[in-house]
C-alpha cells in the first residue's frame, strides 16, 4: 500500500508570517495510491502548508517537487499542470451553471468560438463511471446537495486530469452518512493509483479513512505514523502537545421551563426558512440542536436570539408569549447570546473590547445615563469578563481583531455571562477553535449549566453534542426532530436523524 | 507581490497619510506647473502669499473654508455610518433656496434674533429631507443612495434655475437670474471688520466640534460607528439601523442644507446657479482627506480653500491657470487613497 513511487515530496518548506512561522522546516512525502491524512489544530500550519504547495503562497525556504520535478514557487496554473487538484473547504461553484459547465469552465480558451460540449461530456462521462462519482451533468449546481457538490468539485479536479488530490475539511459540510461515503470513494480512488491528501482536525475520520498519518503542531511536523498503528488517545495527545482534561456533565434534574416553541414558524425574505418547530428549555439543562450547516440554524438562532419574529405557532421566553422580540428585549430578560458566526455578528472588529463587551447593553443604566457613555463602567466590564474568563491578547483598549478566535469567543461567551443569565443561546460556540479554547468554552457552557442556566447549544459537531448536551434534536430543512436523551443518542442514530429519517429511527428503538 | 493587512496602524502613520498625500500631490501638480512653464517654487510661493499674505487674504481663505468644513462634515458623518450621501451639492442648494425664500423681504415676519436661527433650522431641514426620500427609497425597496444623491443634485439644481427665473425672481436684478435677496437682518454677523469673514466659521468649527463629542462620547455615537463598521454584528446587538440611518441621513443633509443657508447669509445674500463652486462635492475630498474625522474636516478644509484662493494670487502672478487648484485637489483625494490603503496594508512580496 504504501510501497508505490513517491509522487510528491515537500522538502523543509518554511513559511513566515510577520514573527508567525507557519511552517518550520516541514518535510512530507506521498506515495502512489496512498491516502493521507494531514491532522493538527487550527493554526498547526496545514492550510497554509497547501497553499504553498498548490502555489497560492509562497515560501520563504524549501522545495516541493512532483512526480520528481521541482515545482516552480507562486504559481497556481504550475501546479495544475503538475497534476494536483484541489478541493476546498468552501466550494468555488456557480449555481447557475449545470454540472458540465462548472467543470469545464476555465479549461477553454475564451477565444475558442464553440466548446467541444460533445467530449467534455464523454471525458467527464468516463472519469465519473471510473471513480464512481455519478452526478447528473445537466443537473443545475444550485439544486444538488452539499455532499453532491463535493463531487463536483472532485471531479473539476479530475478533469484537469488530477494525480494527485488535495482536499481540506472535506467532511466539515456532511452527515455521518455522507462522510462515509465520501471516504469509500476516496479509497476507490487510492485504489486506482491516485494519491491524496485530506486535512482534518477530526481524529476518528482520519483513523478511519487513511493509510498514514502526519500530525503538525505549531507549525512542525511532530510525528508521522501508520494508520493501523495508532489511536485516538495517541493522536490527540500529538496534536494538542499534552493531555486534555475533558469537563465532565454531570447529572441532574432539571428546573423549571424558561423557553418553549409550539409549531413555531419563521419566514425570512419571504420564504419559511423555519416550520412548526417545537422544543422545551428548562433551567439547569442544555438542549442540543444538531445538524449539517444550512439546515435552517441561522434562523433558529435569530429567533432565539430576538432577532426574528414567530409566525405561526406559539414561542414563550419565561412563560409570556413573544410577539415582539428584540435582542435588547431577550437581554435584558435574562438571555445570553452567542451568535454562530462571531466575526460577522459577534463582535465589531475594528472596535475595543470593551466597546463589544458592552454594546449589546450601552442602553441600561449601568453603561450610560442620558445618551453619554459611562467609559469608566464599560471598561471596568470589560475588565472583569477579560478576567474572569481568562481573555488574553489585550485589555479593554485593545481591538478586538486583535484578538485570536479563541480569545474572541471567550469575551462573546463572558459578556453573556457574567451577567448571570437565565437562558444561554450557544450557537456553534466553538466552530473554528483550536482545542485548548475548546475545552475552555466547554467548560464555560457547563459551569453555566450546573448554576442553573439554561442552555441552548445549536452546533453542527457530534462530538460537541454528545460531551455537552441532556437531550437532542435534530434540526433538518426548517424542521425539528422529536427529542431524544443523550443516552439514546449514539454517532449512528444522529446521523439518521440528521438525514431527516427520525421516524424510522423512533421506530427501530 | 501583495497588500498584508497590518495587525495595528500607528497613530504616526494616520497623521502621516494625509501629511504625505498632500505632499505628493503637490509634487504631481508642480510638474503640471513646470509644464505650463512657471517656476515652480516662486509658484507655490506666490499660492501661499495668496492664501496668508495679508489680513485680506487670510479672512477670505477662512470663508472659502466655512462652507467646506460643513459640506465636508456632511460627507463624514454621512460615510462614517456607510451612508453613501454624494448629494451635498443638491442640499446644500435646498438649504440656500430655503433660506433666500423665507429670508426675503416676503418671507417669515421675524425680528432679527430670531429671523436668523429660524432660517438656518429651515434650511437644515429642507437639506435633510432631500437626504430622507433616497435614504427611505434604499430601505424601502434597496435603491442604490449613490446614484439617487447624485441624480438628484442635478434635478434640485435644475429647480433651483426655475425658482430664481421665476417665483423667485429679483425683479430689481435688471434680468440677471438670481433671487430675491435677504433682508439685512438675515444677514450673519460678521467676525472680522472689512472683510467678509462671517459667524458661519465658528458655527462649523463648533458643528464639527459636537460631531467629535456625539461620535466618541454617545449612545448614539457608539451604537452609530458599530453599525457603519458592522450591520450585522450591530444588529446582533440590538441597534436598529434603521434609526441610526435616519438620524445620520438628518444630520448629513442637515449639515449640507445649512451650508447653502451660510452661505447665502454669510456672503452673497441672495442665490444664484453659481452660488457653489462644488462645494458639495469638494466636501468629500474634505471628509476623506480627514479619514472622516470631524476634527480633521476642519484641518482639510482649510487646506483645500487655500489651494483654491492661493490659486488665483498665483495664477495673477505667474499666469498659471486657476484651474490648478482644483487639479490639486483631485490630486490630493487620488493620493490619499493610496496613502490609506499603505497605512493600513503592507506591501509584501
Amino acid at each position: 500500500m504504501t510501497g508505490g513511487e513517491v509522487v510528491l515530496r515537500l522538502e523543509k518548506i518554511t513559511k513566515r508570517f510577520g514573527d508567525l512561522v507557519a511552517n518550520d522546516e516541514v518535510t512530507l512525502e506521498l506515495r502512489r495510491g496512498e491516502l493521507l491524512a494531514l491532522l493538527g489544530e487550527n493554526g498547526a500550519g496545514k492550510t497554509t502548508l497547501m497553499n504553498i504547495l498548490f502555489g497560492h503562497y509562497t515560501a520563504d525556504s524549501g522545495q516541493v517537487s512532483v512526480f520528481g520535478r521541482p515545482l516552480p514557487p507562486g504559481q497556481p496554473r504550475a501546479a495544475i499542470e503538475a497534476g494536483i487538484g484541489m478541493v476546498h473547504q468552501h466550494f468555488a461553484l456557480a449555481n447557475n451553471l449545470s454540472v458540465l459547465e462548472n467543470v469545464i469552465a476555465g479549461t477553454e480558451s475564451i477565444l475558442r468560438p464553440r466548446s467541444d460540449r460533445a467530449h467534455a461530456r464523454a471525458k467527464l462521462a468516463g472519469i465519473a463511471e471510473r471513480f464512481g462519482l455519478t452526478v447528473d451533468p445537466d443537473a443545475r449546481v444550485g439544486e444538488l446537495s452539499v455532499g453532491e457538490r463535493q463531487r463536483v468539485e472532485i471531479l473539476k479536479a479530475l478533469y484537469r486530469d488530477a494525480r494527485i488530490l488535495i482536499l481540506d475539511e472535506p467532511t466539515a459540510v456532511l452527515t455521518h452518512q455522507e462522510a462515509e461515503r465520501l471516504y469509500r470513494t476516496l479509497r476507490g480512488m487510492a485504489a486506482k493509483g491516485l494519491s491524496l491528501i485530506f486535512i482534518s482536525h477530526k481524529l476518528h475520520e482520519v483513523l478511519a479513512a487513511a493509510d498514514r498519518v502526519t500530525v503538525l503542531r505549531g507549525g512542525k511536523v511532530v510525528a508521522e505514523r501508520p494508520a493501523a498503528g495508532t489511536s485516538r488517545d495517541e493522536l490527540a495527545e500529538l496534536m494538542i502537545g499534552r493531555r486534555v482534561a475533558r469537563p465532565v456533565r454531570d447529572q441532574r434534574a432539571p428546573g423549571p421551563v424558561v423557553m418553549t416553541a409550539d409549531g413555531v414558524d419563521v419566514v425570512g425574505g419571504g420564504v419559511k426558512r423555519l416550520s412548526g418547530i417545537s422544543f422545551t428549555l428548562r433551567a439547569g439543562e442544555t438542549l442540543g440542536i444538531i445538524g449539517v450547516a444550512g439546515n435552517g440554524q441561522a434562523f433558529l438562532g435569530e429567533l432565539v436570539s430576538g432577532l426574528a419574529r414567530p409566525g405561526a405557532g406559539r414561542f414563550e421566553l419565561l412563560g409570556e408569549a413573544v410577539t415582539a422580540p428584540g435582542p435588547r428585549r431577550f437581554v435584558a430578560a435574562g438571555v445570553g447570546r452567542v451568535p454562530e458566526d462571531r466575526n460577522a455578528n459577534g463582535a465589531v472588529a475594528e472596535m475595543t473590547v470593551w466597546e463589544n463587551a458592552v454594546l449589546e447593553r450601552i442602553r441600561e443604566r449601568r453603561f450610560s445615563v442620558a445618551g453619554l457613555v459611562k467609559r469608566a463602567a464599560g471598561r471596568a466590564f470589560a475588565r472583569t469578563v477579560v478576567e474572569r474568563f481568562d481573555v488574553r491578547g489585550g485589555g479593554p483598549d485593545t481591538p478586538i481583531r486583535l484578538l485570536s478566535g479563541g480569545n474572541m469567543q471567550k469575551l462573546i461567551l463572558g459578556r453573556s455571562l457574567e451577567t448571570a443569565p437565565r437562558i444561554l443561546i450557544a450557537a456553534q460556540p466553538t466552530r473554528g477553535l483550536d482545542e485548548g479554547a475548546v475545552v475552555a468554552i466547554h467548560a464555560e457552557i457547563l459551569a453555566a449549566r450546573r448554576a442553573g442556566t439554561a442552555v441552548l447549544l445549536i452546533s453542527e459537531d457530534l462530538d460537541e453534542i454528545l460531551e455537552l448536551a441532556d437531550r437532542v434534536q435534530a434540526i433538518v430543512k426548517g424542521r425539528l426532530s422529536p427529542d431524544i436523551p443523550i443516552e439514546e443518542a449514539d454517532p449512528r442514530r444522529l446521523g439518521l436523524m440528521m438525514a431527516g429519517l427520525w421516524n424510522e429511527t423512533t421506530d427501530a428503538a | 507581490m501583495r497588500l498584508e493587512r497590518r495587525s495595528d496602524t500607528p497613530l504616526a502613520l494616520t497623521l502621516a497619510a494625509p501629511v504625505g498625500a498632500v505632499a505628493l500631490s503637490l509634487a504631481l501638480a508642480g510638474i503640471l506647473i513646470a509644464i505650463a512653464g512657471a517656476p515652480v517654487f516662486e509658484a507655490y510661493h506666490r499660492l501661499f502669499i495668496g492664501a496668508f499674505g495679508s489680513r485680506l487674504a487670510i479672512t477670505e481663505t477662512l470663508t472659502r473654508a466655512t462652507p467646506l468644513i460643513l459640506t465636508g462634515l456632511a460627507a463624514a458623518v454621512a460615510f462614517r455610518a456607510r451612508l453613501w450621501n454624494i448629494g451635498a451639492e443638491g442640499q446644500f442648494y435646498v438649504g440656500a433656496l430655503a433660506a433666500a425664500a423665507l429670508g426675503s423681504e416676503a418671507g417669515l415676519q421675524l425680528p432679527g434674533y430670531a429671523l436668523i436661527p429660524a432660517l438656518l433650522v429651515a434650511a437644515a431641514v429642507a437639506g435633510a429631507v432631500l437626504l430622507l426620500v433616497p435614504l427611505l427609497m434604499r430601505l424601502r425597496f434597496g435603491v442604490d443612495e449613490v446614484v439617487t444623491t447624485l441624480l438628484l443634485n442635478f434635478v434640485i439644481l435644475l429647480f433651483v434655475s426655475m425658482m430664481i427665473e421665476g417665483p423667485l425672481k429679483d425683479p430689481l436684478a435688471f434680468g440677471w437670474p438670481q433671487s430675491v435677496p435677504v433682508v439685512a437682518d438675515a444677514m450673519l454677523p460678521r467676525l472680522v471688520a472689512r472683510s467678509r469673514l462671517h459667524i458661519g466659521l465658528p458655527i462649523g468649527v463648533g458643528l464639527a466640534m459636537l460631531t467629535w463629542f456625539v461620535q466618541s462620547r454617545t449612545t448614539f455615537g457608539l451604537e452609530s460607528r458599530a453599525a457603519g463598521l458592522n450591520p450585522r454584528a450591530a444588529a446582533f446587538a440590538g441597534v436598529s439601523l434603521t434609526r441610526i440611518l435616519i438620524s445620520v441621513a438628518c444630520l448629513s443633509g442637515g449639515v449640507a442644507g445649512l451650508a447653502g443657508a451660510i452661505e447665502v447669509m454669510g456672503v452673497k445674500g441672495y442665490v444664484t446657479t453659481d452660488l457653489s463652486p462644488s462645494f458639495g462635492y469638494t466636501g468629500i475630498v474634505v471628509a476623506m482627506l480627514a479619514g472622516l474625522h470631524p476634527i480633521g474636516v476642519i484641518v482639510t478644509a482649510l487646506f483645500v480653500a487655500t489651494m483654491f484662493v492661493g490659486a488665483d494670487g498665483m495664477s495673477r502672478a505667474l499666469g498659471v491657470p486657476s484651474f490648478i487648484a482644483d487639479v490639486i485637489v483631485s490630486l490630493s483625494l487620488l493620493t490619499m487613497l493610496v496613502a490609506l490603503l499603505l497605512s493600513n496594508y503592507r506591501i509584501r512580496r
